[in-house]
């Protein structure tokens, strides 16, 4: 189960990324990855606080957060486990890895288990195209991915 | 004396078992030093050994093999293993410039930086007038290494003509195209490189400020950037005060957020400014009014990586190599189904067939070669028919296809080249930034219709309506997503057209 961060923590949260980054040119990105970080995704009632903050209008920081992939408006599950399906990977089996990961889960591409511990997604190309298929399990990159290393690594990231 | 061995912390080499075979080689008492990667993908992890016959090899080690090669005297360099590393015929076979310390040195260790002559060409470059800069890096012939190729040297003249009191050096880090590593590569093995190039543009220019696009995807390529623009500070080489010249240049870090379309250079302005990665239209070019409307330099991390070589060896020594138009030399990836997949870095001229199957052996599955794509995923998908092309900018265009950033993915024999050809169209689909109509609506189109053709019931005239999508698409969008999605599309088409169902002739081919 996804646990929404109380009040406090995303106020907190704001301000430390508003403080860090408004001097940096270009402020939004950082700031919001910098909040994506921490809370794991950008929730919706931050979008007017940052507007305020950084003279923008609400629209534009909406038009940002959801025209980038990374930032989600939801809580991911514990853990996202992303499966290349670019070209290089789909010519060693990324597809049917995929469809193993689906059927395994029991969710779709973008979706969270239940118990809201992995959160699966599709992912193109993650620049390991010499030992495809692959696959990224938080920030860790893995490489020759077989269906049954698949399983395993999802088991040891639960 | 404690043993240096040398095992790679570049991300591909730790997907496959890099870091445990590290801590497990510094348990057994060695001193491990962490490198790039050497771009033989298929023998990561490799685990180097320094002996006095030079870095000998041995790979691919897993965790359960270090302890058997251990009391196999490895440590020592006894044991059998794959000899000295630099002697190995997929490294004699290069002419590696841009990647000449990727995997050798520490990439976190300014000083090994420096001790391999990583700083030569931005002390040259700063012993020269600005204009001779300029002159040098044009008379060298580097063209854009992202994929566009466009002469570096005359993007430079523009922007160093330009007056203005802020310019800018942006490093366009989004490598998206599947089948493209190298920058990653570089980035992650070798960081000083592309931050001395950068200086270097900056200087011939008179920018003030640098930012470096990485893609969120590459989180350890980031971090290595990060250490080693940290390091470059300290010692001098970012800041007021570049190496003593007095020439004030900073470069700072922007993390892309999952868009491919951010690796189109002006979509990168719009999302280095803080807003949504569309295309700009051009006039004006980023040229002249780039990032937050100044004067910007936009180039690749290959490129930028290649200009210090150039300057440190002169750009005769670099225009020497290569054909036609084409100087210098291209760090190739290959990937996909693939026996001996990484980067091979060759003068242009080489040809297809030897990259495929010379370096690369063919399949990994050991199944007959089918088809590869080269340059990305807008890249044209060639038969094995076509492996005597060049890699040449030109030859290439010739052949309806593109080299673009020096990518190369095959596939076997089992490929459905019509489902690889939806795949384009879907593909652009969910990237396109939005912008124009063509890519935005074709894109979905071409999706449904080429669904059509695999269902079969109109296929002809579903066939036509498919060509006629992708010569607007290819006539009408504002850039190169749109525009070059029907290069796949159509070359899958002309290439393999039983599997669209269209009966082949040998004219075909």
């Amino acid at each position: 189960m996804s646990i929404e961060a109380p009040p406090g923590l995303v106020d907190e949260v704001v301000n430390r990324a508003v403080e860090t980054h408004r001097a940096s040119r270009g402020a939004l990105l950082p700031i919001l990855h910098a909040v994506s970080e921490e809370l794991g995704h950008v929730p919706p009632s931050v979008v007017p606080v940052l507007a305020d903050r950084l003279n923008l209008s609400t629209a534009e920081v909406h038009g940002v957060v959801t025209f980038y992939r990374d930032f989600r408006t939801t809580p991911p599950g514990r853990v996202t486990v992303r499966v290349c399906r670019a070209e290089a990977c789909q010519a060693v089996g990324a597809e049917a890895l995929l469809e193993h990961a689906v059927a395994s889960l029991g969710v779709e591409r973008g979706e969270t288990t239940p118990d809201g511990a992995v959160t699966l997604d599709e992912v193109f190309c993650l620049g390991n195209c010499a030992l495809g298929p692959a696959v990224q399990v938080g920030d860790r990159l893995h490489g020759r991915v077989t269906p049954a290393r698949l399983d395993a690594l999802i088991g040891q990231a639960r | 004396m404690t043993v240096r061995v040398f095992v790679p912390k570049d991300s591909a080499a730790v997907s496959v078992g890099a870091d445990e075979v590290a801590d497990l080689l510094a348990r057994a008492g060695a001193q491990v030093v962490r490198t790039g990667s050497r771009g033989m993908l298929w023998l990561e992890p490799l685990v180097e050994v320094e002996t006095d016959r030079g870095r000998v090899g041995y790979g691919p080690v897993t965790a359960e093999d270090v302890d058997g090669l251990v009391a196999a005297g490895m440590l020592d360099g006894a044991a059998d293993g794959l000899g000295p590393v630099e002697d190995l015929p997929w490294m004699r076979a290069q002419q590696r410039l841009t990647f000449a310390r990727v995997g050798l040195v520490d990439p976190a260790d300014p000083d090994d930086h420096e001790r391999h002559g990583g700083l030569d060409g931005l002390r040259a470059a700063l012993a020269m007038d600005p204009a001779d800069v300029v002159t040098a890096v044009t008379d060298s012939g580097l063209r854009g290494r992202g994929g566009a190729g466009f002469p570096t040297g005359i993007k430079w003249k523009t922007v160093a003509g330009a007056a203005s009191d802020l310019k800018f050096v942006c490093c366009n880090a989004d490598e998206g195209d599947s089948g493209t590593f190298a920058d990653r590569m570089l980035i992650e093995g070798d960081p000083f490189t592309l931050l001395t190039g950068m200086t270097i543009a900056a200087y011939a220019v008179g920018a003030s400020e640098g930012y470096v696009y990485v893609r969120s995807e590459y989180p350890d390529a980031v971090a290595a950037l990060r250490t080693a623009i940290d390091a470059a500070r300290g010692r001098g080489w970012l800041g007021d005060d570049v190496l003593g010249s007095g020439v004030a240049f900073d470069v700072h870090v922007r993390v892309g957020a999952g868009a491919y379309i951010c690796g189109e250079e002006t979509s990168m302005l719009e999302s280095l400014e803080g807003k949504r990665g569309t295309v700009r239209p051009k006039p004006p070019i980023p040229a002249l009014e780039g990032l937050f409307g100044q004067p910007t330099v936009v180039n690749n991390v290959l490129s930028l990586a290649s200009v210090p070589t150039i300057l440190a060896h002169g750009a005769d020594a670099y225009a020497a190599l290569g054909v036609g138009r084409s100087r210098g030399t291209q760090v190739f990836q290959l990937g996909g189904n693939i026996a001996r997949g990484g980067v091979v870095e060759t003068a242009f001229g080489i040809s297809l067939g030897e990259l495929v199957e010379t370096f690369g052996g063919g399949t990994l599955t050991g199944r007959p070669v089918r088809a590869v794509q080269v340059g990305g995923p807008l890249g044209a998908y060639l038969p094995v028919e076509r492996f005597d092309l060049p890699m040449d900018y030109e030859a290439f265009a010739a052949s309806g296809a593109m080299v673009g950033h020096g990518g190369i993915v095959v596939f076997d024999d089992t490929v459905d080249m019509s489902s690889m050809a939806r795949f384009a169209m879907e593909f652009c689909a969910e990237e396109s930034c939005g912008r124009c109509t063509p890519c935005r609506i074709g894109a979905v189109r071409g999706v449904e219709t080429i669904d059509r053709i695999k269902a079969g019931a109109n296929r002809e005239a579903d066939l036509v309506l498919l060509e006629d999508l992708c010569e607007l698409m290819t006539d009408g969008s504002l850039c190169a997503m749109g525009g070059l999605t029907p290069l796949p599309v159509r070359s899958a088409i002309r290439h393999f057209g039983s599997d669209f169902g269209i009966p082949v002739t040998e004219e075909a081919r």
